[in-house]
C-alpha cells in the first residue's frame, strides 16, 4: 500500500482537454491560422462534463478542445502550407518594397496553393457522410454566388460557387429529388431527398447585398473554400450515379435548338455556355444514352408493408406533378427559382427571349397551359391558359397535388403560404388552411360549412383543456355553493321553515369518475420525491406552455375570422 | 599682444587659444562669460609665453607666469590695484569695457575696434570675416545635359568587347537540355479546381478513432409558418406583441425576425440579416463548444408513485357535514369527550363552549377570564372533567353533561380530597372554586407562575401536564396529579423552548418537543431515552400513535415528519403536503389515520398504517384534502382532533368555526 501521493489535475479529465491558447502554442500557429485550421479540419471546442475539474479549479470561462483533436492536428500537412504562404507573403512584401517587379511577377506565379481533397476524404470517409453534411455548404455557396463580383471576395470564388450551385440544381432537376419549397421572408428554402438524405438549403432573393461591417469575411471565405471543395466532389459523384457527364454538358439535341440569334446579346462567348446551363431549361448530356425514364421496379417485401409501397407510389406521383404542363414566366417573377421548381417536377418552362438566355418557346405558343404573372392585371390575355400567381406553383409542390387555380388568379388575395416543414403532432395548433389542404389531399372537396364545424370542434377541445385546468376552481365553486346552502339554512332558521320538493341531482358518472381519478393523481403527486417532483413540474410546465401557445394562436385566428366575417358576407351578397 | 584681423578661412591654423577672460567690469560681456579664442600670428609669438595651452591657475602661487623663448622666467606684471582702484578705473577709464586681461602674460589689453567687431560677430553666430558670402550661387558639377566630354577619361574594359565564355557555356547547356527534351516550357497553371471521384475506394472502417468523440453539428432549425412571406393571420404579431418584441434583448427574443405579410411575391424585399445569419451559423460551427446531452424522455405519468387507491383505504372523512358556529373569535383548541358525544372548544373570545357532536348544538357556554389557549377532556370515561387553560390559570371544569352518575362521581372525587398532614410548598396554587364559579362548573383553579399554553392529560386521567413556554427557564413543564392535588416539576433544567408535551399512551414515557428536537423521557427511571431530530426549523405540534412507537411532528416550515421510534431518531418520512405552516397534527385512536391542519386552510387526512410486523415499514398515503375553513388574519386551521370511535375529524379555525368532516 501507500505509494506516491496523487497530485491534483495530473490525470483524468484535466489531461484530456486543452485550452485554446495552449493548443495554439502547442501547434505554434497564429490565432488566424489556428482558426483556419480548425474550420478546415472540423475541429470544434468540447464542453467538458466537469468544467471546474478541467479548468484546474478555476471557474474562468474558457473554451476547451480535446487534446486528441489537437494532437491530430499536429501532423496535418496543411500546416506546412500555411507557413509557406506566410513566407511567401513576407517575400512578396519585401520585393514590393525593393521594387523588384520581375521578382514580384515570378513569386506571384509560384504562389503556394493547397488542396483540401485529403481533408474532405478524412472528414467524410464515406460518400453518404458527405451528402448528409452538404446543407450548410449549399446555403453558403448559393449566398456567395449572389455576391457582386467586386469587393468582398475573389471573383474566382464567386464564379466557382455559381458553377457548383448550377451543377447542383441541374442534378436535382435530372434526379427529380426536390420535395419541398418554402417562400419565407428570408429567402427561398428548398428541401430535396438525395440518396435517402434530406437536404435543406436556402437561397436569398435576388437583390444586391448590403454588406454588414460586423461580419468577418475571412471566416466566411475559409468556410467557402472548404464547402466548394466538398460540393465539387459531391457533385462529381452524384453526376456519376446518374451517368451524367461531368462537368455538365447540355444534351446534344437541345444544343442546336438553343442556338438562337440573340445569344451574343447576353454573354461573352466564353460565358454563354455556362449561362445556358444556368438557365436550367435544357436537359443534360449523359455518358450512356438514357432509356427514357424507365424506373426499375423496386422489389418490395411483404414485411415492409403496404405503407411503404403507398409512400413510394405517392412520391412517384409527386415527381410527375407538372408533367404535361407548359409554363410561361412573365418577366417580373423570380425566373430561376420557378424554372428550377417546375423542371424538377417535369413541367416545361420558358420565358421571354429578351429576359434571359435559354428560352425554349414564345409567349404566343398555343400549347401553354399556365402563365405565371405577378402583377395585378395583364393587358393581352390568351384564352386557353390560366393566368396565375407564382405561389400556386410552390403550394402545389408542397401539397403534392395540383391545387385548384381559382384562388391564385391575378388580383386575387392569395391564401396563406404555409411552411411545409411543420409537422403538427397531437395537441399542436393546426391552421385551418392546413386542414383544408389535408382534406384536399384525401380527395374530399370540403364545402364551406366544414370550416365552421372544424372551428367548433376546436372550441370543444379548448373547453376540455379548460376543464382540466379548472378543476380546482370547481371545488371552490362547490364550496361556495355549500356556503350558500348553509347561509340559506341559517336564514331558514330565522324565517319560516319551508320544505320544497328536492330535485334529483343528475349524477354524471363519467364526470365523478374523472374527478376521482384527478384527485387520486393529485394526492399521489403530493407523495412524490423532491427530485422527481421537480422534473415532473418542469415537464408539466412545458406541456402547459405548449397548450397555452396553441390556444393563443387559435384565439387569435378566431378573433381575426370574426372581424372579417361581415366583410365576406357582404362580398358574397354582392356577388 | 598683436592681434590680426584674419579672414576666417585662415582660421584653420592650429589654434593656440588664448583665454581672454573678459573682465566683469566690461559692460558688454558682463552678462556672458565666454571664452574667446583669439589667434596670434607667428610673428607675435616672440613675446609669447611658452608654457602652452595649460590652465594658467597652475602658476597662481608663483611670481612668474611662464617662460619666454629663451627659457627665462616671465614675471607677472605688478598689479597692485585694489577694489577702489578698480572701481575708479571702471568709472574713469572710457575703454574699461574693452580692456581684457591676457592670462598668459597677465597684461591688460585694450581691444581694438576690429577685435570688438569680431567678438560681436562671433557672438551672433556669424562668420568672422565680414567679406565672406555664405550664400554664393551653387554651380552644378553634374547636370542632366550630356556634355561632349566624358567626366572621366577612363578607357573601356576589354571584357566589354568580347562575348563571355561562361555565358556561352551556360547557354550551350540550356540549348542541349532543350534539344534533349530535359527542359520543357512551363505548363499553364490550372485555375479551376479539379474534381474526381474522391470516394472511389471508400472504406467505412477507416473512420478514425477520434470520431468516437465526434459530435456532429445539429442541422439548422427548419422554418415554421411564421416565417412565410404570406403567413396565416394568427402568426402575425399584434401591436403590443410587436412593441414587446422590439423592447426585448435580441438574445431573449423567441423569434429573431418580425413576421410580415406581403400581398404578392414581387413585394418581398431582401432580408437584411441574411449574411449575418449565415455568419452566425459559421461561428456556431467552429466556435461553439459541443456536448452530448441526454435528453430526459420520461413519461411524466411514470414519475408519479404507484400508491394504493384511496378508495381501498376507506373509511376516512371525505365531506364536511357539520359546522359548529357560535364563537366570535379564533378557536384555538378543541377536544372530544371520551364517549364521543360532546365536543369542547376554547376560543379567544374568552369562552369555552360545549357542543353536542351529532347536532352541532351549543349546550353550554362557560366564560373564563381570558383567551382560552387549550382545552383537554379527561380521557378517562369514568371522570367527567375538562381542563381549560387561559393566561396563567388552568381550570378544571365539570360540564355536567352526559351520565349524571359520572358527573356526580367526578364531583365527589374532587370534594373527597383530604388535606395531608404536612403541607408542602407547591409550585402552583390549588384552589377550589366556589360560588358562581362552582355553579358554572368550575371545580379546581390552578394558578401558575407563568402563562400556560397547553394542557394534556395522561391516559389514565389522573395526571395533567401543562406547558409554560419560556426560554431558558427551568420551569416550563409541570405535571399535576389531580387526586392528590400535587404538582411537580419533572425537569431540573429544560433545554430550549418547549413547544408541546405528550404522555405515552401505554408506557411511562413523556415526550417533550422543543424547537427542533423531540426528547423522550422515561418517567420511572427518570432519564432521557431518546432524542429525535426533526430536521425542521420550528416544531409546532406533535402527536403520538396509539401504539406508541410512532410520532408525528408538524412544523412551521410546512413539514410533517413521521418518526418510527424503532427505526431511527431521524424522520422516517417528511411530508411537504401543506403550502403553509402546520398548526396541529392528530392520530386517530383506532383507525390508521392521521390528520394535519395548516395555515393554508386545509386539513389533509392521510392513511398511516403501522404494521405489527417489525420488518414492514409504515405505509403512508394521503387520502383526502379537506377544505372548508376560510383564512382570516393569515391563519387557517388551528386545531384538529379525531372522533374517538368514528372516522371523523374535527377542525377548528381562525374563522371562529369548528367543522366536522365525516
Amino acid at each position: 500500500m501507500g505509494g506516491l501521493q496523487k497530485k491534483k489535475y495530473e490525470s483524468g479529465s484535466a489531461t484530456n482537454y486543452i485550452s485554446r491558447n495552449k493548443a495554439r502554442k502547442k501547434l505554434s500557429l497564429s490565432l488566424a491560422d489556428f482558426r483556419r485550421l480548425c474550420i478546415l479540419k472540423g475541429i470544434y471546442p468540447h464542453e467538458p462534463k466537469h468544467k471546474k475539474k478541467v479548468n484546474k479549479g478555476s471557474t474562468a470561462p474558457r473554451t476547451f478542445y480535446l487534446l486528441k483533436d489537437i494532437r491530430f492536428l499536429l501532423h496535418e500537412p496543411i500546416v506546412g502550407k500555411f507557413r509557406e504562404y506566410k513566407i511567401f507573403v513576407r517575400k512578396l512584401r519585401k520585393a514590393y518594397g525593393k521594387a523588384e517587379w520581375s521578382g514580384v511577377q515570378r513569386m506571384k506565379e509560384n504562389k503556394p496553393a493547397y488542396k483540401l481533397d485529403h481533408i474532405i476524404k478524412e472528414r467524410y470517409p464515406t460518400f453518404i457522410d458527405a451528402v448528409r453534411d452538404v446543407d450548410d455548404a449549399l446555403s453558403m455557396c448559393f449566398l456567395f454566388s449572389t455576391f457582386a463580383r467586386t469587393g468582398k471576395c475573389h471573383v474566382q470564388t464567386i464564379q466557382l460557387c455559381r458553377r457548383l450551385g448550377v451543377e447542383w440544381m441541374n442534378y436535382i432537376i435530372t434526379s427529380r429529388s426536390l420535395r419541398k419549397v418554402f417562400l419565407s421572408i428570408k429567402g427561398i428554402y428548398y428541401q430535396a431527398e438525395v440518396l435517402g438524405q434530406t437536404i435543406t438549403w436556402i437561397i436569398p432573393y435576388q437583390f444586391a447585398h448590403d454588406h454588414p461591417t460586423d461580419v468577418d469575411y475571412r471566416v466566411m471565405a475559409t468556410f467557402t473554400e472548404l464547402y466548394t471543395t466538398l460540393l465539387g466532389f459531391v457533385n462529381f459523384r452524384l453526376y456519376q450515379t446518374l451517368n451524367l457527364v461531368y462537368p455538365p454538358k447540355l444534351d446534344g439535341q437541345g444544343e442546336f435548338s438553343l442556338k438562337s440569334e440573340c445569344e451574343e446579346d447576353y454573354a461573352l462567348e466564353s460565358e454563354s455556355y455556362s449561362e445556358k446551363l444556368a438557365a436550367l431549361s435544357a436537359s443534360l448530356a449523359r455518358t450512356v444514352p438514357s432509356v427514357e425514364d424507365e424506373e426499375a421496379e423496386l422489389d418490395h417485401f411483404p414485411a415492409e408493408g403496404v405503407k411503404k409501397k403507398k409512400k413510394n407510389l405517392e412520391q412517384n406521383k409527386q415527381k410527375k406533378l407538372f408533367e404535361g404542363l407548359k409554363f410561361f414566366l412573365n418577366r417580373e417573377v423570380p425566373r430561376e427559382s420557378l424554372a428550377f421548381v417546375i423542371r424538377c417536377f417535369g413541367g416545361e418552362v420558358s420565358w421571354d427571349k429578351s429576359l434571359c438566355i435559354g428560352s425554349t418557346y414564345d409567349e404566343t405558343d398555343e400549347t401553354i397551359t399556365h402563365h405565371i404573372v405577378d402583377r395585378p392585371t395583364i393587358d393581352k390575355q390568351y384564352i386557353n391558359r390560366y393566368y396565375i400567381q407564382p405561389q400556386w406553383v410552390y403550394d402545389c409542390v408542397n401539397g403534392k397535388i395540383l391545387l385548384p387555380v381559382e384562388e391564385y388568379f391575378l388580383g386575387v388575395t392569395l391564401p396563406p403560404h404555409l411552411s411545409p416543414f411543420v409537422e403538427e403532432s397531437e395537441g399542436d395548433y393546426v391552421p385551418p388552411e392546413k386542414l383544408k389542404l389535408l382534406a384536399l389531399q384525401k380527395g374530399e372537396k370540403p364545402p364551406e360549412e366544414d370550416e365552421e364545424e372544424e372551428e367548433e370542434e376546436e372550441d370543444d377541445e379548448d373547453d376540455e383543456e379548460e376543464d382540466d385546468q379548472s378543476e380546482d376552481e370547481d371545488e371552490a365553486e362547490d364550496e361556495a355553493s355549500l356556503a350558500e346552502m348553509e347561509e340559506k339554512r341559517a336564514q331558514g332558521k330565522s324565517l319560516s321553515v319551508k320544505v320544497t320538493p328536492g330535485k334529483v341531482k343528475p349524477e354524471n358518472r363519467m364526470r365523478t369518475e374523472q374527478e376521482e381519478k384527478a384527485e387520486e393523481k393529485r394526492l399521489a403527486i403530493m407523495m412524490m420525491k423532491k427530485r422527481e417532483k421537480y422534473l415532473y413540474d418542469k415537464i408539466m410546465f412545458g406541456k402547459k406552455r405548449h397548450v397555452r401557445e396553441a390556444n393563443k394562436l387559435a384565439a387569435k385566428r378566431k378573433a381575426h375570422d370574426d372581424a372579417n366575417k361581415p366583410d365576406k358576407k357582404k362580398k358574397k351578397k354582392k356577388c | 599682444v598683436g592681434l590680426h584681423s584674419l579672414s576666417m578661412s585662415k582660421f584653420t591654423l592650429i589654434l593656440t587659444s588664448l583665454n581672454l577672460q573678459v573682465l566683469d567690469k566690461c559692460k558688454i560681456f558682463s552678462s556672458v562669460s565666454l571664452l574667446v579664442f583669439i589667434t596670434f600670428s607667428v610673428r607675435s609669438q616672440d613675446i609669447r609665453n611658452t608654457v602652452g595651452n595649460i590652465p594658467m591657475e597652475w602658476y597662481k602661487d608663483y611670481p612668474h607666469i611662464g617662460y619666454d623663448l629663451d627659457g627665462k622666467k616671465l614675471f607677472k606684471p605688478i598689479r597692485n590695484k585694489d577694489e577702489l582702484d578698480e572701481f575708479l578705473d571702471k568709472m574713469e577709464n572710457p575703454d574699461y569695457w574693452r580692456t581684457v586681461q591676457d592670462k598668459m602674460t597677465g597684461a591688460d589689453i585694450r581691444l581694438s575696434d576690429e577685435q570688438v567687431d569680431l567678438v560681436h560677430r562671433l557672438q551672433q553666430g556669424k562668420f568672422g570675416d565680414v567679406n565672406f558670402n555664405e550664400y554664393e550661387p551653387a554651380i552644378d558639377f553634374f547636370s542632366n545635359e550630356v556634355m561632349i566630354h566624358p567626366v572621366t577619361n577612363r578607357p573601356q574594359d576589354k571584357r566589354s568587347f568580347i562575348p563571355s565564355l561562361i555565358e556561352k557555356e551556360k547557354v550551350g547547356k540550356l540549348v542541349h537540355a532543350i534539344k534533349m527534351g530535359w527542359i520543357k516550357p512551363r505548363r499553364p497553371k490550372e485555375t479551376t479546381p479539379q474534381y474526381y471521384d474522391l470516394w472511389a475506394k471508400e472504406d467505412p472502417n477507416s473512420i478514425l478513432g477520434r470520431h468516437k468523440m465526434h459530435v456532429p453539428a445539429p442541422k439548422m432549425k427548419l422554418p415554421g409558418h411564421e416565417e412565410s412571406y404570406n403567413p396565416p393571420p394568427e402568426y402575425l404579431m399584434s401591436e403590443e406583441e410587436r412593441l414587446a418584441w422590439e423592447q426585448q434583448d435580441p438574445e431573449d427574443r423567441k423569434l429573431s425576425f418580425l413576421p410580415q405579410k406581403f400581398a404578392c411575391l414581387r413585394a418581398v424585399p431582401a432580408y437584411s440579416r441574411f449574411i449575418h445569419e449565415r455568419f452566425e451559423r459559421c461561428l456556431d460551427l467552429y466556435l461553439c463548444p459541443r456536448q452530448r446531452k441526454m435528453r430526459v424522455n420520461v413519461n411524466p405519468e411514470d414519475l408519479i408513485p404507484k400508491l394504493p387507491k384511496p378508495k381501498d383505504l376507506q373509511p376516512f372523512p371525505t365531506t364536511q357535514s357539520l359546522v359548529y358556529r357560535g364563537h366570535s373569535s379564533l378557536v384555538r383548541s378543541i377536544s372530544v369527550s371520551p364517549s364521543g358525544q360532546w365536543l369542547v372548544s376554547g376560543s379567544d373570545d374568552c369562552t369555552v363552549r360545549f357542543w353536542e357532536v351529532s347536532t352541532a348544538r351549543c349546550l353550554k357556554t362557560v366564560e373564563v377570564g381570558g383567551a382560552v389557549k387549550g382545552v383537554a377532556w379527561n380521557p378517562n370515561p369514568s371522570i367527567c372533567l375538562v381542563a381549560v387553560s387561559y393566561d396563567d390559570t388552568v381550570v378544571l371544569l365539570n360540564p355536567g353533561l352526559g351520565d349524571r352518575l359520572v358527573c356526580t362521581a367526578s364531583d365527589q372525587l374532587i370534594s373527597s380530597y383530604e388535606e395531608p398532614e404536612e403541607v408542602k410548598d407547591q409550585l402552583v396554587q390549588w384552589a377550589v372554586a366556589e360560588g358562581e364559579g362552582h355553579e358554572q362548573g368550575h371545580r379546581l383553579i390552578l394558578k401558575h407562575p407563568k402563562a400556560v399554553r397547553q394542557v394534556t392529560w395522561h391516559g389514565k386521567g389522573d395526571y395533567l401536564a401543562c406547558v409554560m413556554p419560556d426560554n431558558g427557564s427551568s420551569l416550563q413543564v409541570v405535571i399535576h396529579q389531580v387526586s392528590k392535588r400535587r404538582t411537580q416539576n419533572p425537569f431540573r433544567k429544560n433545554k430550549g423552548l418547549v413547544q408541546c408535551v405528550s404522555f405515552h399512551p401505554i408506557r411511562p414515557y413523556f415526550f417533550v418537543a422543543t424547537q427542533r428536537y423531540v426528547r423522550v423521557y422515561n418517567l420511572i427511571k427518570q432519564e432521557l431515552t431518546k432524542k429525535l431530530m426533526a430536521n425542521c426549523k420550528w416544531i409546532s405540534s406533535m402527536a403520538i400513535h396509539p401504539g406508541g412507537d410512532n410520532v408525528i411532528c408538524g412544523s412551521y416550515d410546512c413539514r410533517l415528519a413521521w418518526f418510527d421510534l424503532d427505526l431511527s431518531t431521524k424522520p422516517y418520512k417528511v411530508l411537504r403536503h401543506h403550502k403553509k405552516a402546520l398548526r396541529s397534527v392528530a392520530y386517530h385512536r383506532h383507525y390508521p389515520l392521521f390528520a394535519s391542519g395548516s395555515d393554508d386552510g386545509s386539513v389533509i387526512v392521510c392513511h398511516g398504517m403501522v404494521y405489527n410486523d417489525l420488518l414492514q415499514n409504515p405505509l403512508i398515503v394521503p387520502v383526502k384534502v379537506l377544505k372548508g375553513h376560510t383564512i382570516t388574519h393569515d391563519l387557517g386551521v388551528l386545531d384538529v382532533t379525531f372522533h374517538p370511535t368514528q372516522p371523523w375529524v374535527f377542525s377548528s379555525g381562525s374563522d371562529g368555526t369548528v367543522r366536522l368532516f365525516t
